[in-house]
């Protein structure tokens, strides 16, 4: 019955009014861990103009999921990927995506943040620097204020641009992530648990970041706070043991979700 | 009483302790159980046991390993009383030649006197020997029969054998790792004392700045000045530990650890890595000999093939070349260390950002871990310039102060092995100069050891 369910509710959110622009799409996607099948077989579509929350308890597999989308399992030797997951209609599991230009296109903020051990400006030319977007110094410098202009992070650092990207505060070195991972311009951002590591008020800023880079980004945020996912999504999708629960409209997920087991996980019945 | 009979009596003691200090404990804690409170028993019987025992031995053995120092000067203080001392020649080195030959016959070393003075000592040899051999096992059997019988009354069931127990044996490897720094620290004294005498003969500056190296010309009576120059050692140490040595380790123990690290399969490095560190048991001498007889000819006729002149088939490349692979797993190992510290987080930001995995070693693991990579090759030029076998073989003795890879020059370990093998005399500042050479080259290794360690630690810190 659920995967019969599932057949109607994967393609388009319940509830939708106009189609928005598709950007993403995955079609029966399974996921293995050597004999573990972590995803099975989900499918969903993730579009320009909204925030999708991929929301589930603890190895769900919603973080699974979200790092097939620009393919970061593949540094995972035992994982391997069946079904199929286009960007803009392209395969990008295809033998000629070159998986350099998908992250490119395809950028991911982690769960801890990770900037680099080096000067706040050099974390941000990173990208730019090895997809060769910027010729000049000045194209650089241009990049690198317009990239953390974007991450809200400009006015706090402009002063010491040169200082350690790792001496700045949790929130601000996330917030670094974020431009860093905007300065390649990328078409769809991938964040996985992106404030977990953070206090309240570094969340409030990211939430807030979120919201100003909606509808320039595709973007994807798993999280499993579920306030956060309400307050930051217009999407949520909830996982539950390797499967696509429900998709939908967040609001309805919220206050009015169809399957079980949603309803049982957002009233806090379980995870 | 002979040195084996009391131990085997002070063994068996202490075997009769354990036992009956056991049985004592385990009868009086049964009854003491019988009383029904819990804290009326405190150790287990087998502590009781160790206590007694420990209680019988230890005394009796530390007087044991003081008496043997003591009991020698005793011997010798009544043999020289006894009337027939008073024919021994004047002289010191007579006197203690014909004191050693009556003790080797007294102990049954010896059988026939060369010497008749010494047959004459023989005797009172003999009676001293055997009255202190006895005074000392008496002195050490009523040591332990004390400390035994002291210990024995304390059994008592509430008796906390098993912190006192435990608090000896903390005690013991306290001293077991202290002996290592006291050996440390007397080693060095020896060496500052005999550099300090030899530099109250050959001035500090001299020694230190100077550039001809002639000990032999020293030894021969030609004077001590200009003899000492130890700069082309300093150099040749350098050249071939420092330079020729690290260009090979390097790059090799560079690439061989980002290979294993980021692109072997696990089985491929489950098999490369040990082989690998294989290289680092390979007896020193072994490479020696490869150095001195493989690469050293091959490498003069290769220079000599393409016209350089002042070839040597002992040259400071062959040397440099073959050590340089000795220490490439020092590198490797360090640098594998190092780069696998670097978290996995920051290999993901960056492949994340569309890096390849070159360009993710290039620019984020290889700047991260490179503290902990100088660090290991700090240590690898503490251990290469260390090193004594591979150039005493292949490296030569001529100290020249030259550029030229292919031409001989000699390393301070090289020199250091040359001035103290053979008869030497204690006294010449040829000989003196091994120590000098030798407190440089701790120093140096030292300070190259307190650096490394220090940046090493320092960036574990950044990510823990």
């Amino acid at each position: 019955m659920t995967a019969m369910m599932h057949e109607q509710q994967t393609l388009t959110p319940a509830g939708e009014t106009k189609m928005p622009e598709t950007k993403m799409t995955a079609r029966d996607v399974k996921v293995f861990y050597g004999e573990k099948q972590a995803i099975k077989g989900v499918s969903i579509d993730v579009d320009m103009d909204n925030v999708t929350a991929f929301i589930g308890p603890s190895g769900c597999g919603k973080s699974t999921f979200l790092r097939t989308l620009n393919r970061m399992n593949d540094t995972v030797a035992s994982a391997r990927v069946e079904g199929t997951i286009t960007l803009d209609g392209e395969d990008i599991y295809a033998p000629s995506m070159d998986v350099v230009q998908l992250r490119a296109r395809v950028g991911m903020v982690f769960q801890k943040p990770n900037p680099f051990p080096k000067s706040i400006y050099e974390n941000i030319a990173y990208g730019p620097r090895i997809h060769g977007l910027a010729h000049a110094k000045a194209d650089l410098d241009v990049i690198v204020e317009k990239s953390l202009r974007r991450a809200g992070l400009w006015d706090e650092v402009k002063d010491r641009l040169h200082d350690s990207g790792t001496a700045l505060s949790g929130g601000q070195q996330q917030r670094l992530c974020i431009g860093r991972a905007i300065a390649v311009e990328p078409e769809v951002i991938l964040m996985d648990e992106p404030c977990s590591a953070l206090d309240p008020i570094a969340t409030a800023k990211i939430e807030e970041l979120i919201h100003e880079l909606r509808g320039r980004y595709a973007i994807v945020i798993v999280t499993h706070n579920m306030q956060q996912a309400a307050r930051v999504s217009q999407r949520t999708a909830f996982f539950h043991l390797g499967e696509l629960v429900e998709y939908g409209v967040t609001s309805d997920i919220f206050t009015n979700p169809k399957q079980e087991r949603t309803k049982d996980y957002i009233t806090g019945r379980y995870g | 009483m002979t040195g084996p009979a009391i131990f085997l009596l002070l063994a068996g003691l202490g075997a009769i302790a354990w036992v009956s200090a056991r049985a004592r404990a385990l009868r009086l804690q049964s009854a003491a159980r019988a009383s029904g409170r819990r804290d009326a028993v405190h150790s287990l019987p087998g502590y009781h046991g160790w206590y007694v025992a420990l209680w019988t031995l230890v005394p009796a053995g530390i007087f044991l390993a003081v008496w043997a120092n003591v009991a020698p000067g005793l011997v010798m203080q009544d043999v020289l009383g006894s009337p027939a001392a008073q024919s021994l020649p004047a002289d010191d080195f007579s006197r203690s030649a014909v004191l050693g030959e009556a003790r080797a016959i007294a102990t049954g070393m010896q059988t026939g006197a060369f010497n008749p003075l010494s047959q004459g000592l023989v005797e009172p040899y003999k009676d001293a020997i055997g009255k202190y051999g006895l005074a000392g096992a008496a002195l050490a059997l009523l040591l332990a029969f004390a400390g035994g019988a002291y210990a024995f009354t304390r059994v008592r069931p509430d008796f906390r054998a098993r912190t006192r127990v435990e608090r000896l044996v903390m005690a013991t490897l306290l001293i077991a790792s202290l002996l290592a720094i006291v050996t440390t620290l007397g080693i060095v004294a020896s060496l500052l004392w005999e550099s300090f005498r030899f530099f109250s003969m050959v001035s500090p500056v001299d020694f230190l700045f100077g550039a001809k190296w002639s000990p032999q010309s020293a030894a021969l009576g030609y004077g001590n000045d200009d003899a000492f120059g130890a700069v082309p050692l300093f150099w040749g140490t350098i050249f071939i530990g420092a330079i020729i040595a690290m260009a090979v380790a390097i790059p090799l123990g560079l690439m061989s650890a980002i290979y294993l690290t980021q692109y072997a399969s696990p089985t491929v490095r489950k098999w490369m890595k040990p082989t690998l560190e294989m290289l680092a048991g390979v007896p020193t001498v072994v490479y020696g000999y490869f150095a001195a007889l493989t690469i050293a000819p091959a490498l003069r006729d290769f220079a000599v093939t393409i016209g350089i002149h002042g070839a040597s088939s002992e040259s400071a490349l062959a040397a440099g070349l073959v050590m340089g692979v000795m220490i490439i797993p020092f590198v490797s190992s360090m640098a594998d260390d190092s780069i696998a510290a670097v978290p996995q987080s920051m290999r993901d930001g960056s492949l994340a950002m569309g890096a390849t995995t070159s360009e993710t070693i290039r620019r984020v693991l290889i700047p991260a871990a490179l503290p902990g990579v100088v660090g290991g090759v700090l240590l690898a030029v503490s251990r290469a310039i260390g090193e004594t076998m591979i150039v005493v073989m292949a490296a030569g003795l001529a100290a020249n102060l030259t550029l030229n890879p292919f031409a001989s020059v000699t390393t301070v370990t090289t020199q250091i092995v040359q001035l103290l093998t053979g008869d030497q005399e204690f006294d010449s500042a040829k000989t003196l100069a091994a120590f000098a050479l030798g407190l440089v080259l701790f120093v140096v290794t030292l300070l190259l050891n307190i650096v490394a360690l220090r940046v090493v630690k320092k960036y574990r810190e950044a990510y823990e």
